[in-house]
C-alpha cells in the first residue's frame, strides 16, 4: 500500500537517511522514536509538504514521489491538530470537501455521518477556541476522514490528552481504523500507545531507521542497543559472536 | 448581565502597577482632546458658515475622501501579494528589499514631493507623461500618486506582519485537504490575517487623507482641481483666514474619525463572521 525507496531528506544538520518502509493495506503502523527523530518530517515527505532530495514513494503501487499533497488521497492530522482557528467546527469538516466543490447536499449527509462516526454532533456549531484537547483531535479526524482518504496519518495523535484519555483515545482510533479499513501511519514517542494499537512498528533515531517488525520482535530480538533501550529491556546484553560461540534466547551466552 | 472577574488578592505594588498604565491613556487621550477643543473654542459660527457654504471647500472634501480611498485600494492591492511574499519566501537580498519597503516612511514630505517632481522631468517621466499620455503633475492623478509613495509603505509593513503572525502548518493542512496553493492562501491564510491588513487599511488611509507637504510641491493646490482639505487649510491659513482654516481641520478631524471608525467596525464584523 504505502512503499518508500531509500528517501533521503535534508532540512539544515538534520538528515532523514535512505528510509525504506512496506506498510500493508489496512495496517495500522506505528513509528516510534525519541523527539527530534524525524517523524514529522517523514511524514511530512509522505504527504508531499516536504520534497524529498532522493528516492521513491509509492502509494497503492503509483508512484506520487512528485504528485502534489492534494492529488495523493491521504489524510494528515498535524501534531497540534493545526484547525482553522476563523471557521466553526462544522466549517472545518466542510473544509475539504468545499474545496472539491462538493453538493450542499451532500456535503450535510458526509459531515452528519462523520460527525456521528467520532460522536462530535453536538459540537458542530462550536467554534474552535475554547475546545478541550479531546475534542480537538476528533474534530482533526473527522476533517479527513469526511473526505474518505485510503490512507491515514497521525502525528502524535494523542500526545496532547491525559493519560486516562489517551489510552482511551486510542482503542477508539483503531476501532476506527478497523472499521474503515484505513491503512494508518500512527506517530509517537510513546510506548504504552504502540503496544495499545500496533499491528507493526518501527523506530527511528536521528533520521535513521533503526528496526521495522511486531512489536514482540522489536522487544524479543532487538537490532541494536538503542532499540533494546527504547523498549524499556534494560537487561539486555550486548555481544559479538566470533562464529564459534553463540547465544539462544533463554540460554547464558557463552563468553568468546 | 454583568460579569464578576475574580481578582486575586494584591497589594500596593500590584496596584500602582495596574494604575500606572490608565494614567498615561488619560494624558494622552486628554492632551489630544484639549487640542480639539481648543480649536472649537476658536472657532465661530461665522467661520462654519463659511465652511459649509463654500463649494470649492465641499471639492476640496469630496477631492480628499476619493483620492485617498483609491490610494488605499492599489496600497492594499500592493501590500496583500507583496506582504505575502516578504513573509513567506526567501530570497537573496531580502533584508535590502524590506528596507527599500520602508525607505517611503522615512521620507520627509518635502524630499517625497521633489523626488517626484525631478522624475518627471527625466526622459522616462516625461515619456509616461507626454507620450503615454497619464498626466501627474499638477493633475488629480498625482494627488494619488503622492499618497502613495508616503502611504503604501504602511499597508505593505502591516501586511507582511499579518502574514508572519499566520502559522504556516495550517497552509499545509490546508493543501493535504485539497487546496492549491492560491486556495490554501485564499481560504486560510488571507483570513486569518485580514485583521492586520484592515490596520494596514486603516494606517494607509490616514496618512494619505491628512498628506500635505508632497501635495504643495507635486501638484500645487489650484482651486476646485487638485485641491484637498489639507492643502485648503494651508492656503486659508496663509491669507490670513484663521478661523475658516481651523473650522475645514475640524471638518478633516470629524471625517477621520467617522471613517476610521467605520472601517474598524466594518473590518470587525466580517472578522465575527468568519
Amino acid at each position: 500500500m504505502i512503499r518508500t525507496e531509500e528517501i533521503s531528506f535534508h532540512i539544515g544538520t538534520f538528515h532523514l537517511h535512505r528510509f525504506s518502509i512496506n506498510i500493508a493495506k489496512g495496517e495500522y503502523f506505528i513509528l516510534l522514536g525519541p523527539p527530534g527523530s524525524g517523524k514529522t518530517i517523514f511524514l511530512e515527505c509522505l504527504c508531499g509538504l516536504k520534497k524529498v532530495d532522493s528516492g521513491r514513494i509509492y502509494i497503492e503501487k503509483r508512484d506520487v514521489t512528485y504528485i502534489e499533497s492534494r492529488a495523493r488521497g491521504i489524510g494528515y492530522v498535524p501534531q497540534d491538530y493545526a484547525l482553522f482557528p476563523h471557521l466553526s467546527v462544522e466549517q472545518n469538516i466542510a473544509f475539504g470537501l468545499r474545496v472539491r466543490g462538493c453538493q450542499y447536499k451532500e456535503m450535510q449527509s458526509k459531515i452528519t455521518a462523520t460527525a456521528e462516526l467520532l460522536d462530535i454532533r453536538r459540537l458542530l456549531s462550536r467554534r474552535i477556541h475554547g475546545l478541550s484537547g479531546g475534542e480537538k483531535q476528533r474534530v482533526a479526524l473527522a476533517r479527513v476522514l469526511v473526505l474518505q482518504p485510503k490512507i491515514l496519518l497521525l502525528d502524535e495523535p494523542v500526545c496532547a490528552l491525559d493519560e486516562v484519555t489517551r489510552q482511551e483515545v486510542c482503542v477508539q482510533l483503531l476501532n476506527i481504523q478497523r472499521r474503515l479499513g484505513l491503512t494508518t501511519i500512527h506517530v509517537s514517542h510513546n510506548l504504552e500507545e504502540a503496544f495499545t494499537v500496533a499491528d507493526r512498528a518501527a523506530i527511528l533515531n536521528v533520521g535513521v531507521l533503526q528496526q521495522v517488525g511486531r512489536l514482540d520482535e522489536l522487544v524479543g530480538k532487538p537490532s541494536s542497543d538503542f532499540v533494546a533501550r527504547f523498549m524499556r529491556r534494560e537487561k539486555h546484553l550486548s555481544c559479538k559472536c566470533n562464529g564459534q560461540a553463540h547465544a539462544e534466547p533463554g540460554q547464558p551466552c557463552e563468553s568468546p | 448581565m454583568k460579569t464578576v472577574v475574580e481578582t486575586p488578592v494584591r497589594g500596593w505594588r500590584d496596584r500602582i502597577f495596574s494604575a500606572a498604565p490608565f494614567f498615561f491613556v488619560s494624558v494622552f487621550v486628554i492632551f489630544v482632546l484639549t487640542l480639539i477643543i481648543t480649536d472649537i473654542f476658536y472657532v465661530d459660527k461665522k467661520a462654519v458658515a463659511t465652511v459649509l457654504a463654500s463649494k470649492f471647500i465641499r471639492h476640496a472634501l469630496w477631492m480628499s475622501i476619493w483620492t485617498s480611498c483609491v490610494t488605499t485600494l492599489i496600497a492594499l492591492l500592493f501590500a496583500v501579494p507583496m506582504g505575502y511574499s516578504l513573509s513567506r519566501f526567501r530570497f537573496p537580498g531580502q533584508i535590502l528589499v524590506d528596507a527599500i519597503v520602508d525607505l517611503p516612511i522615512v521620507f520627509s514630505p518635502l524630499v517625497a514631493g521633489l523626488t517626484l517632481l525631478v522624475f518627471f522631468q527625466t526622459s522616462l517621466g516625461r515619456w509616461i507623461q507626454e507620450d503615454l499620455r497619464i498626466e501627474f503633475v499638477f493633475q488629480p492623478k498625482g494627488i494619488v500618486l503622492c499618497q502613495f509613495v508616503a502611504a503604501a509603505s504602511l499597508a505593505i509593513r502591516s501586511a507582511k506582519t499579518a502574514f508572519d503572525d499566520v502559522d504556516r502548518r495550517y497552509e499545509n493542512v490546508a493543501l493535504t485537504l485539497g487546496c492549491t496553493q492560491f486556495g490554501s492562501f485564499r481560504r486560510v491564510c488571507l483570513p486569518l490575517a485580514r485583521n492586520g491588513i484592515i490596520a494596514g487599511g486603516i494606517l494607509t488611509w490616514s496618512r494619505a487623507f491628512g498628506l500635505f507637504g508632497p501635495l504643495m510641491i507635486f501638484v500645487g493646490s489650484f482651486r476646485g482641481r487638485t485641491e484637498v482639505l489639507s492643502t485648503t487649510i494651508f492656503l486659508e491659513q496663509s491669507v490670513g483666514n484663521l478661523e475658516v482654516a481651523l473650522a475645514i481641520a475640524l471638518l478633516l478631524i470629524f471625517v477621520a474619525l467617522i471613517a476610521v471608525t467605520g472601517i474598524r467596525l466594518v473590518g470587525g464584523s466580517t472578522m465575527a463572521k468568519l
